[in-house]
C-alpha cells in the first residue's frame, strides 16, 4: 500500500473516531431540553447536570479527534486542507461558532445558578451541539457529492452551493443518528427515571433515523459517482451499516443498551466508511471536470513528510487509544440525579 | 481595507486573544500540580483546599484557551490557504503532531482532573495534574517549531513549487525554535506566578483566609522570582538571536535608521519614527553592543543598510516593518521584564520576612501587577510577528501571497467582526467567573464547614 494510501486511510480513521465518540457528545447536547423536562425547576436543573455529567470528563478529548483530523489534512495534504477550509468557509466559520458556544458552555454553565445565566449556556450546548452535527454532515454531503473546483484547485462555488438537498439530507440524517446515539449513550450511562426516559425516547429516535438513513443511501446512488466507479466501490459495507442500524433496533426493544450503543457505533462508522471509500482515491470532487478532482496523489504532501508522519503516528496513536479508553473505563459507573454532582 | 489586512488584522485578533489564555494554563497547570502533590506528601488539608481553590480558576481559563484555540487550527485553511499549500508539508506536520502528542493528552487528562476527585487514588489524582502540565508544554514546544519557522526556515527544501519537508531533524534543531520556547514557557510561569501573587496578596490585605494564601504566594514568589529571572535572560539570547537572523527586526525594535559602530540602545526616543530624525533622545552608549553581542564593540545595521540588501538580494519593495510598534511593544516588553524581577525579589523578601501584615502597601503592589506579565506577552508577539514583516516565511513567502484567493474581503471583514463579539463576550463571562470565585475565596476548611453552609448555601452549592 502506498503512504498516500495509508494516510487517506488514517484521516478516514480520525473523522470516524471524531463521528463516533463526538457523535454521542452532540446528542446529549441536542437531547438536553428535551430529557430534562420536569414540573419542578430544581429537578430540570439537576437532570440536565447529570446528563451532562455523562459527557463532561470526554466531550473534549473526543473533540480532538477533528482537530488532529484537520491537522492532519493539513500535514499530509495540504491542498485538501486550503481547498476544503477556504472554500467552505462560511460554512465553517458557524462550525466554529457552535464548536465554541458549545464548548465555554458546558464548562461555564454550572459556574453559576442565576437561571439566566444557566438558560443562555443551555440553549448554546442544545445549539451549538445541532448546528455542529448539522454541519459536518451537509459539509461531508459535499465532499461525496463533489463541488465545483477548478483546474487550479480553487472552489469556485458560493456559499448556497453547498445547501444542496442531497447535502441538506445528510445533514439531518446526521443529526438525527446522533440524537439517537445520544438516547442510547445516556441510557447506558445513567440510573433511574433518566434511564427510563432515554429509553422511551429510543423507539421513536430509532425508526426516524432508519428511514432518513436509508434515504440517504439511496439518494447517494443517484446524486453521487459511485455507480461510474471513479472510487472504490463500497460493496457490502453501506448495507452492513443499514443491517446495524436494523439490529439496533432489535436490542432497543430488548433493552440491552449495550449491544444498542455498539451497533449504532457500527452504523454510523460504515457510513463515513461508505463516503471514503466512494471518495478513494480522490479527497475532492470536482463537479466542474473529473480531471479536475484533487487526489490523494496530487494533493499531498513529500514522500518524506508522509514517511516522518506514519512513524510518529504509528507511535502514538496507540497511545491515545489507551489512555482515552482508561479515562473511559474510570468514569464507567452509571450516575443518577442522586450521585455526588461534579461540576 | 484589503484582504490581505483583514487576514492580518483577523490573525492578531484571534492569536493574541488565544495567547491571553495559553501562558496562564502554561504556568499555572504547573503551580496546581505542584500544591496537589503538597498536598499528598504533607497531608495537609489546606493544601487540598488550596489545589481545589486554583484548580477551579485554572479551568475556567483553559475552557477559553481550548476553544480559541479551535479557531486558530481551521484559520491557515481558511484565511491562508495558499499560504497552506506554500508550506503545508513542513508546517503542518508539526500542528499534527501537537494535536497528537499534547491535545489529545491535556484534554482527556484535564477531564479525569475535574472529575475524578473520588474515582482515583490521592497519589493518582495528582499524578494526573502533572501529565496536564507536561502535555501543555509539550503543546508549546511543537507549535513553537510551527511558528519558528515562519521566523527561521528550515529543513526544508524548494520543490514543485512549494517548501517540501526534507529534514525532520532540522525543525527540530531550529536555533530560533530554541531560544523562542524558553523565553515563552518562562514567560507563562511568570504569567502564572503573578497572577497567583497578586490575588494572594488581595486576601491576605483582607486578612481572609490568611493561611492559605500565605502558602499560596510562598509558592508562587518562588516559582515567579525564578521565571522573571529566566526570562529576561532568555529574553536576551533571544535578542542575540534575532540580530543575525533578523536583523530588520532588531533594527526597527531600537529605531536604528543608520548603521552605528559601536551600537547604543535607545531608552526613549520621541520624535517621528517613521523617519531618521530623533527630535529627542536618550541612548545608552554601546549598550546595544552587550545585549546584542555580549561585547563593547561591534557594529549593528541599520534600516537603512538593510533596506538596501535586502533589495539586493530580493528585489525592490518595502523591507521596512512598522517601526513604531516594534520600537514601542519591545521597550514595554523589556520594561515589564525588569518590572518583573524587582517585584518578584521583593515579594520574595516579604515571604522570607514573614512581613505581610507590616508592608500592606507593598502587597498592594501584587495586586495592581496582575496584568503586567499580560502586556509584556501580548507586546512580545506583536513585536515577534509584525516584526517579520513583508515575509510570512522569512525570506521565503511574503504575507500578501499567502492569503486565500477565492474568500472574498466581505467574508473575511464579516468573520472578524463576529469573532471579535463572540470572544468579547468570552471574556466577559470568563472574568465575571473570575472575579466571582476570587472574592468567594476558597472552600471553607472542614471545622468552619457547617457554620458557613448556613450561611451562604447558594453560593457553597454553586461552588460544587
Ligand atoms: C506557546 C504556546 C502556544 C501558542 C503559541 C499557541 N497555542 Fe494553542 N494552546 C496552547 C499553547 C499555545 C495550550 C497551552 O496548549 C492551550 C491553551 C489552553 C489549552 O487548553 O491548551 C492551547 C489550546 C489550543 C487548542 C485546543 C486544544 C484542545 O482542544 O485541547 C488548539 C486547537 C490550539 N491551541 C491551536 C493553536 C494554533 C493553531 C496556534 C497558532 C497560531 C496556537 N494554538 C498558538
Ligand atoms: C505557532 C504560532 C503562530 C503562528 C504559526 C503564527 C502565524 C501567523 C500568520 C500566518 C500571520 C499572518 C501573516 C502575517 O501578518 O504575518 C500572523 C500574524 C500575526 N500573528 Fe502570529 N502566529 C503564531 C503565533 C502567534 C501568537 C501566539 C501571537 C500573539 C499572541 C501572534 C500574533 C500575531 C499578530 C499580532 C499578527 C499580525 C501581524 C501583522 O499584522 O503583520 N502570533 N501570525
Ligand atoms: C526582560 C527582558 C526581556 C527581553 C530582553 C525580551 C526579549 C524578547 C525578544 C527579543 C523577543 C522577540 C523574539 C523574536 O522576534 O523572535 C521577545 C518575544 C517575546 N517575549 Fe520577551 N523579552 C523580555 C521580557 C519579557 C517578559 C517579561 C515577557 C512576559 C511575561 C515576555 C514575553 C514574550 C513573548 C510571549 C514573546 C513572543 C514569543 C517569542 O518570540 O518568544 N518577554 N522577547
Amino acid at each position: 500500500m502506498s503512504l498516500n494510501t495509508l494516510w487517506f486511510i488514517f484521516i478516514a480513521v480520525l473523522y470516524i473516531g471524531f463521528f463516533v465518540l463526538e457523535g454521542f457528545d452532540f446528542g446529549v447536547g441536542i437531547l438536553l431540553p428535551f430529557l430534562s423536562r420536569d414540573s419542578d425547576p430544581q429537578k430540570v436543573d439537576a437532570k440536565r447536570r447529570l446528563m451532562l455529567n455523562t459527557i463532561g470528563p470526554h466531550w473534549d478529548g473526543n473533540e480532538v479527534w477533528l482537530l488532529t483530523a484537520g491537522g492532519a489534512t493539513f500535514a499530509a495534504f495540504p491542498h485538501w486542507y486550503a481547498t476544503f477550509f477556504s472554500g467552505f468557509y462560511l460554512a465553517l466559520l458557524l462550525l466554529l461558532l457552535a464548536l465554541i458556544a458549545r464548548g465555554v458552555a458546558i464548562e461555564f454553565r454550572s459556574k453559576d445558578d442565576a437561571p439566566r445565566w444557566r438558560s443562555l449556556w443551555d440553549w448554546s450546548i442544545f445549539l451549538g451541539s445541532l448546528v455542529s452535527a448539522l454541519l459536518l454532515g451537509v459539509a461531508f454531503g459535499n465532499l461525496v457529492r463533489g463541488v465545483p473546483i477548478d483546474a487550479k484547485m480553487q472552489y469556485v462555488g458560493g456559499f448556497f452551493n453547498l445547501l444542496n438537498p442531497y447535502a441538506l439530507l445528510a445533514g439531518v440524517a446526521t443529526v438525527v443518528a446522533f440524537t439517537l446515539y445520544g438516547a442510547v449513550f445516556i441510557s447506558l450511562k445513567t440510573d433511574g427515571e433518566m434511564r427510563q426516559k432515554a429509553h422511551a425516547l429510543m423507539g421513536k429516535l430509532w425508526i426516524a433515523s432508519v428511514i432518513v438513513l436509508a434515504a440517504l443511501l439511496v439518494f447517494t446512488y443517484f446524486q453521487t459517482d459511485v455507480l461510474a466507479r471513479l472510487g472504490a466501490d463500497p460493496g457490502v459495507i453501506p448495507i452492513a451499516g443499514m443491517a446495524a442500524m436494523l439490529a439496533a433496533g432489535y436490542f432497543i426493544r430488548k433493552r440491552m443498551e449495550g449491544w444498542s450503543f455498539v451497533m449504532v457505533a457500527i452504523g454510523i462508522a460504515f457510513a463515513l466508511v461508505t463516503m471514503f471509500m466512494i471518495l478513494y482515491p480522490r479527497v475532492m470532487i470536482s463537479s466542474l471536470d473529473p480531471s479536475y478532482s484533487l487526489t490523494i496523489t496530487n494533493a499531498s504532501s513529500s514522500p518524506y513528510t508522509l514517511r516522518v508522519m506514519t512513524i510518529v503516528t504509528l507511535l502514538f496513536l496507540p497511545l491515545v487509544l489507551v489512555y482515552q479508553a482508561w479515562s473511559y473505563w474510570v468514569f464507567r459507573k452509571r450516575l443518577t440525579t442522586e450521585s455526588r454532582m461534579v461540576y | 481595507m484589503d484582504v490581505v489586512t483583514l487576514g492580518r488584522l483577523q490573525f492578531g485578533i484571534t492569536t493574541v486573544y488565544h495567547f491571553f489564555f495559553v501562558p496562564l494554563t502554561i504556568g499555572l497547570s504547573f503551580l496546581v500540580a505542584l500544591m496537589e502533590t503538597l498536598y499528598v506528601r504533607s497531608g495537609k488539608e489546606v493544601y487540598l483546599r488550596m489545589t481545589k481553590f486554583w484548580g477551579k480558576l485554572f479551568v475556567i481559563n483553559f475552557a477559553v484557551g481550548v476553544v480559541t484555540g479551535i479557531v486558530q487550527e481551521f484559520q491557515f485553511g481558511m484565511n491562508w490557504s495558499e499560504y497552506s499549500r506554500f508550506v503545508g508539508d513542513i508546517f503542518g506536520a508539526p500542528l499534527a503532531i501537537e494535536a497528537l502528542l499534547a491535545f489529545f493528552l491535556e484534554s482527556t487528562f484535564i477531564g479525569l482532573w475535574v472529575f475524578g476527585w473520588d474515582k482515583l487514588s490521592k497519589g493518582l489524582h495528582a499524578a494526573v495534574m502533572w501529565v496536564v502540565a507536561i502535555g501543555v508544554n509539550v503543546s508549546a514546544f511543537w507549535i513553537l517549531i510551527a511558528n519558528s519557522f515562519m521566523q527561521e526556515p528550515v529543513g526544508y527544501l524548494l520543490r514543485n513549487g512549494r517548501a517540501e519537508m526534507h529534514d525532520f531533524w532540522a525543525l527540530l534543531t531550529n536555533p530560533n525554535m530554541w531560544v523562542m520556547v524558553p523565553h515563552t514557557i518562562s514567560a507563562g510561569f511568570a504569567t502564572a506566578s503573578f497572577f497567583v501573587m497578586g490575588i494572594s496578596a488581595y486576601h491576605l490585605l483582607r486578612n481572609q483566609h490568611v493561611d492559605l494564601f500565605k502558602r499560596s504566594f510562598q509558592v508562587a514568589a518562588i516559582v515567579g522570582v525564578s521565571a522573571a529571572v529566566l526570562v529576561a535572560l532568555n529574553g536576551h539570547s533571544q535578542a542575540q538571536h534575532i540580530v543575525n537572523s533578523q536583523p530588520m527586526k532588531m533594527a526597527a525594535a531600537e529605531a536604528l535608521w543608520k548603521t552605528e559602530e559601536p551600537a547604543s540602545f535607545s531608552l526613549l526616543t520621541i520624535g517621528n519614527l517613521s523617519q531618521s530624525g530623533d527630535v529627542f533622545s536618550i541612548r545608552i552608549p554601546r549598550m546595544l553592543c552587550l545585549i546584542a553581542f555580549d561585547q563593547l564593540d561591534c557594529q549593528v545595521l541599520g534600516i537603512y543598510d538593510l533596506q538596501a540588501q535586502y533589495e539586493n538580494e530580493f528585489g525592490p519593495g518595502n523591507y521596512i516593518p512598522p517601526v513604531a510598534v516594534i520600537y514601542w511593544t519591545f521597550r514595554i516588553m523589556v520594561g515589564v521584564g525588569f518590572l518583573l524581577i524587582g517585584l518578584a525579589l521583593w515579594g520574595v523578601f516579604l515571604v522570607m520576612g514573614d512581613m505581610f501584615e507590616a508592608r500592606r502597601n507593598g502587597l498592594r503592589l501584587f495586586v495592581w501587577a496582575i496584568p503586567l506579565p499580560y502586556i509584556a506577552n501580548t507586546c512580545g508577539w506583536i513585536m515577534t510577528e509584525m516584526g517579520r514583516f513583508p515575509w510570512a516565511v522569512y525570506g521565503l513567502m511574503k504575507i500578501e501571497d499567502g492569503v486565500s484567493l477565492v474568500v472574498a474581503g466581505g467574508s473575511v471583514l464579516f468573520s472578524t467582526l463576529v469573532y471579535t463579539l463572540v470572544y468579547g463576550l468570552l471574556m466577559a463571562a470568563a472574568i465575571f467567573l473570575w472575579i466571582k470565585f476570587i472574592k468567594a475565596g476558597p472552600e471553607p476548611a472542614p471545622k468552619e464547614q457547617d457554620a458557613e453552609m448556613e450561611m451562604t448555601p447558594s453560593l457553597i452549592g454553586a461552588q460544587g
